[in-house]
């Protein structure tokens, strides 16, 4: 009796945090097909607001250019941080590893108001003393963007790596295999999934991110998110719920895809899930 | 080959050292730069800055700001009581979460993680949007609290701190979730029957076997939440009125609108030492701890 009374009180507090999370996303949904200007009111089924968001150019803009620095952002953390946790994971640890574990941890604590001002900071000296670079653009929100990203790439790398059997590498040399022929053939093809998330990772990451982007941008090449936050700020407009609808339902597929992969692979399935998924923390 | 594993310790390490470390030395110097003569740079090169330090000493007055302006302390202490609350409230709504999780079966297990997962893919700025819409004057819940009859006229929540504290536990629950569930799902849950079966009642079982055993998942989930909680800018700007000052907000407005770099630098470098450098020292230390049992 009483163990029941437990049980509904736990469902009941489940049902309570889903709905926190998943209300405002559903009425967002909801008010991106209404098509009276006021959110409040229903003014009937239409989909003006994904007309008018497809005839902004300058978003349109904005979104190709976010588009573009998180691919490169997500691809130069992916490249930087696995060399950070090969360098970190390695035994007998090499030269630089206690510096490099602190540099790799700090980001991750670090306010991002911080990492943009010092970032800015640093390329108005630079080009000051040497010229490069020169003005800021997509490039400098791109290598800011690269910084704080690898280190979240190196998490997820770090943690692949740290549940790989070293006899597997151990093996391969015995049988005659140089260092690199171990790596590209036997690590490499392991840890690329942890690769995968952490482009993954580091491209929501980078898409997902106003302040550092605000600090590093230049004039002319305002990020989405730096859009959308200036037209928030001045109210809401309803194309924005058409936009949000746009990325909820493309996440929404790419999570449905995730969720029928981790199905083809049960029983290790949910762990690494959870330790995978977890340190997408620091930053936002 | 000797040259190739150097490289992959020194590579990264000459990154992170050029576009992470090196900022900070500027921001140090920034911060003690004398006032920029006008139509210069703000920024002063590095010889004209050691001259100037080597004829007048080091230029202590945006830190003496710090201490006599009430504002910056205020934003210090929001931007930590934001976090620590917001912290709180995120544990004990997340906790029932990360348990019904860790007990449902593996199927549905894998769907109920995903869900939680989902929002925090989509854009953190569209997510407060969102809660903009809900929160107002006149947005849902204020329809559903005068429907209900619980106020009769529109309660004032967005630009509250109220608000804040909605759009961190919202932003941030996932994080809050995701370790607790990791944790709990490795419990033995026969260790609850055993208590049960020696005559605990449900409450005492939870708190003298499930709780101290969750503990990781908890200090791992908290500190997820409450790091990049302290440093927030979005929420508090978007949400919060114009007295939810937090550190994100003033370094924000000193360099965007007051345009004063050297300021913003002196806010900068106080965070590094009373908020950042303990966390980081606090997450090593645990990070030790974790490697060691």
């Amino acid at each position: 009796m009483k163990r029941d009374g437990y049980a509904i009180g736990l469902r009941a507090a489940m049902a309570v945090g889903y709905a926190f999370l998943y209300v405002p996303l559903v009425c967002v949904v909801v008010y991106s097909f209404n098509a009276s200007r006021l959110v409040t009111v229903w003014g009937g089924f239409s989909t003006k607001w994904y007309g008018a968001l497809f005839a902004n150019g300058p978003i349109l803009e904005a979104a190709r250019r976010s588009f573009a620095i998180a691919a490169m952002a997500a691809t130069g953390a992916v490249l930087i941080g696995t060399l950070a946790a090969l360098a970190l994971s390695r035994k007998p640890p090499p030269r630089g590893q206690g510096a490099l574990s602190l540099l790799v941890a700090a980001p991750l604590v670090m306010p991002e108001v911080i990492l943009g001002l010092s970032a800015l900071l640093l390329f108005v000296g630079m080009q000051q003393a040497v010229g490069w670079p020169a003005g800021r653009g997509m490039a400098t929100i791109a290598i800011a963007h690269v910084t704080f990203c690898s280190c979240y790439a190196t998490v997820v790398v770090r943690a692949r790596l740290a549940q790989l059997d070293p006899a597997l590498g151990e093996a391969a040399m015995d049988l005659g295999a140089r260092p690199l022929a171990v790596f590209f053939r036997i690590t490499l093809p392991l840890i690329a999934p942890a690769l995968v998330a952490g482009w993954l990772l580091s491209f929501t990451l980078s898409l997902d991110d106003l302040v550092v982007a605000s600090f590093t941008s230049g004039p002319g090449s305002s990020t989405l998110p730096m859009l959308i936050y200036s037209k928030v700020k001045l109210g809401v407009t309803p194309e924005m719920n058409a936009l949000a609808t746009i990325v909820i339902g493309v996440v929404a597929v790419f999570v449905a895809i995730a969720a029928w992969m981790l199905r083809q692979r049960e029983p290790v399935a949910h762990d690494s899930v959870a330790r995978n998924v977890r340190p997408g923390a620091g930053s936002k | 080959m000797n040259r190739a594993r150097w490289l992959v310790t020194a590579v990264p390490l000459a990154w992170l050292g050029v576009f992470f470390l090196l900022p900070f030395l500027v921001v140090v110097a920034m911060s003690l730069a004398p006032p920029a003569p006008p139509g210069h740079s703000p920024l002063p090169a590095p010889g004209e800055l050691l001259r100037s330090w080597a004829a007048n000493g080091l230029d202590w007055r945006h830190y003496g700001a710090l201490f006599s302006d009430s504002l910056y302390a205020s934003a210090y202490l929001n931007s930590l009581l934001f976090a620590g609350v917001s912290t709180l409230a995120c544990l004990v709504l997340g906790y029932p979460l990360a348990y019904g999780i860790a007990r449902a079966k593996p199927a549905a297990r894998a769907v109920l993680l995903l869900l939680v997962v989902l929002p925090f893919w989509t854009s953190s700025l569209l997510r407060n949007y969102a809660l903009i819409g809900i929160l107002k004057g006149n947005g849902l819940l204020n329809q559903v609290l005068l429907a209900t009859g619980i106020v009769d006229r529109p309660a004032e929540i967005l630009h509250t701190d109220l608000a804040v504290y909605i759009g961190i536990v919202y932003g941030y629950l996932p994080f809050m979730v995701l370790p607790l569930a990791a944790t709990l799902m490795r419990l033995d849950f026969t260790l609850l029957e055993a208590a049960a079966d020696l005559g605990a009642r449900p409450f005492d079982a939870f708190w003298r076997v499930t709780w101290p055993l969750s503990r990781p998942g908890v200090i791992a989930g908290s500190l997820l939440v409450f790091v990049p909680a302290v440093g927030e800018f979005v929420v508090p700007d978007l949400l919060g009125g114009p007295r939810a000052l937090t550190i994100g907000r003033v370094i924000w407005t000193e360099f965007f609108s007051n345009r004063d770099w050297a300021r913003a630098a002196a806010v900068a470098v106080g965070v590094l030492v009373l908020v950042a450098l303990p966390l980081l020292w606090f997450e090593r230390r645990g990070e030790r701890g974790d490697a060691a049992t």
